[in-house]
């Protein structure tokens, strides 16, 4: 039987994994885990040390086979689990709060050795829910994630503090200026805080770290995947040069996700079948490559000088929109936040922006109101306050909740740096230069707690 | 060229599109169909053209390989030409067909 497709699409195929990099991201497998918990920490330790491990190595057999079938890279393996707080509530309902962050640290620490026993690289879910408010579990989870984010290698997880329906949870915010603080303190740099986000509107299908997590409506388990082909995006763009008009501009996009996703369908699906379980969703986000494929290079081959211009915001809302109808296009399950990424420490383009001057937090808020987060990957000054790191939160979680959107917020306040300061991190992390945060004081605001009443979306002006 | 469409993963014929893309010289075809007839992949189909890439025209050859019979998996092969393309001074790439086919049609 003679080849279906034409040499021009063979070629153009070859060319998006030879010559711009493209591949899977990220496989990430969803496990519903909530059948282990227990009264007693160390009944659930072993219950998931023992059940856990085989299914996850099964996993990671199987993408390892399809991706020697197929001949298309897969680059990250990973695990999201059931958010911890719900299975810690009946370990630590009699204990005092102490005592309960030494459980929920064992818990943390069993899931980091499940993790490397089983060869995946990162473990999602060691998260909460308190968009309405604490119980107890939440409380314990949220003071022991600097414990657990500096003395753990693995884990993962995030706070969600907002949703569209219940606003946003002041208290919940005031309490991550202060957590985000312990944990750089206690990490290298501040590092610890990369494995941590708060979250507002957090999705179900999210394949990406810190966000992902397992479902509660979830069945046992099911596979998310994470496509990546900025190089392709820009190749794409630059293709059909500077005379295009817009319209032309979002159809290349589209044109280019459609293909980039249909290849997570492809594996997700091969995965999921392999394993005999359910396949959960193409998260068709757009995240920088670590081998240098930029968000901010698609930006500016847009056409602006520098990702941060003026048009900037414009640029990445047409991006934004042209990714996601050429991915719902291709796959009839995407989900997670398929939105784009422009963290400033891992993608090279928005560090040499931030650099310059180009980028800075302001403009960074403004740009997540049509991405999917904003401030993701920020260092700011070591002697940030917590109120201002709260109030700096609060402002994208506010963009968020007012747009009916998910927006994530990594912070890193690197102790002991200024801004304009370059702090080198070393391997694939690089250098990222420090962000002057605003001098004045949000403290008020902020020590007000309580929680906003939902949003009107009606009446949008 | 045949616009018959197979999107069904279910069925497990494993073929692989091989891409030689380099300069064009005496050698090429040979040395790539030995490998194939080693490895007892039949070639379905094969064609070249031309590749414009960054203003530049590359010589390129297309091969469908069945590897219903083929003595070694798509890793072992891809490794093989991948050597093989080394000595002829050209690039070749090993996908399965599965993913051009996904990648390009609904």
């Amino acid at each position: 039987m003679p080849l279906l497709l034409s040499p021009s699409e063979i070629l153009d195929t070859v060319r998006m994994f030879w010559l711009e990099n493209l591949n899977i991201r990220a496989t990430t497998l969803a496990m519903n885990i909530q059948k282990y918990a227990r009264d007693d920490p160390d009944v659930t330790i072993s219950l998931m040390e023992t059940n856990m491990p085989p299914f996850i190595k099964r996993f990671i057999d199987e993408i390892t086979q399809i991706e020697e079938r197929f001949g298309v890279p897969i680059v990250n393996k990973r695990l999201a689990i059931t958010p911890i707080a719900q299975l810690l509530g009946p370990m630590v309902e009699d204990l005092e709060i102490n005592e309960g962050i030494s459980v929920a640290f064992k818990i943390a620490s069993s899931l980091d050795r499940i993790a490397k026993e089983s060869g995946v690289d990162y473990v999602g879910g060691y998260s909460t829910f308190v968009h309405r408010g604490f119980t107890k579990a939440d409380t314990i989870l949220i003071e022991s994630l600097p414990e657990v984010m500096s003395k753990t290698d693995t884990v993962c997880g995030f706070v969600n503090v907002a949703t569209t329906n219940a606003g946003i949870n002041f208290d919940a915010i005031a309490k991550m200026g202060e957590i985000v603080l312990k944990v750089a303190q206690e990490t290298p740099n501040g590092i610890g805080c990369a494995k941590f986000t708060v979250f507002a509107n957090a999705m179900e299908d999210t394949p990406f770290m810190p966000g992902a997590f397992a479902s509660p409506g979830g069945p046992d388990a099911t596979v998310v995947i994470g496509i990546s082909g900025p190089g392709v995006l820009k190749a794409a763009i630059q293709e059909i040069g500077e005379e295009a008009d817009i319209g032309k501009l979002a159809d290349e996009i589209k044109a280019a996700t459609f293909k980039v996703t249909r290849v997570g369908e492809l594996i997700g699906r091969q995965i999921a079948k392999a394993l005999g379980i359910e396949f959960g969703a193409v998260d068709i986000s757009l995240a920088p490559d670590p081998n240098g494929g930029s968000v901010a290079e698609i930006i500016q081959a847009m056409g602006l000088e520098e990702c941060g211009a003026h048009g900037s915001i414009a640029a990445l809302a047409i991006l934004a929109d042209a990714l996601k109808k050429g991915g719902a296009m291709a796959s009839s399950y995407v989900g997670g936040l398929s939105g784009v990424f422009i963290p400033v420490m891992e993608d090279a383009g928005m560090c040499e922006a931030a650099k310059r001057g180009a980028i800075d937090i302001t403009t960074l808020h403004a740009m997540s109101s049509v991405c999917a987060l904003g401030i993701d990957m920020v260092l700011i000054p070591g002697d940030t306050s917590k109120e201002t790191i709260s109030a700096i939160i609060a402002d994208q979680i506010a963009i968020a909740i007012a747009n009916d959107k998910p927006a994530g917020v990594r912070i890193i306040p690197v102790p002991k740096s200024f801004g304009g300061e370059m702090i080198e991190f070393g391997g694939l992390m690089g250098k990222a230069p420090v962000l002057n945060t605003k001098p004045y004081r949000s403290d008020i605001l902020i020590k007000r707690g309580g929680r906003t009443p939902a949003p009107f979306h009606s009446l949008r002006g | 060229m045949s616009t018959t469409l197979n999107n069904d993963t279910s069925e497990e014929i494993d073929k692989v599109v091989i891409t030689v893309i380099g300069g064009d010289r005496t050698g090429i075809v040979a040395g790539v169909s030995q490998v194939l007839a080693e490895c007892e992949v039949n070639i379905e189909d094969m064609s070249s053209t031309i590749l414009h890439y960054k203003n530049r025209n590359l010589f390129s050859m297309i091969l469908l390989g069945d590897m219903s019979n083929s003595t070694v998996p798509l890793k072992a092969l891809k490794e093989r030409l991948k050597e093989k393309g080394e000595e002829l001074g050209v690039h070749i790439f090993t996908l399965h067909e599965e993913v051009f086919n996904f990648m390009n049609r609904v």
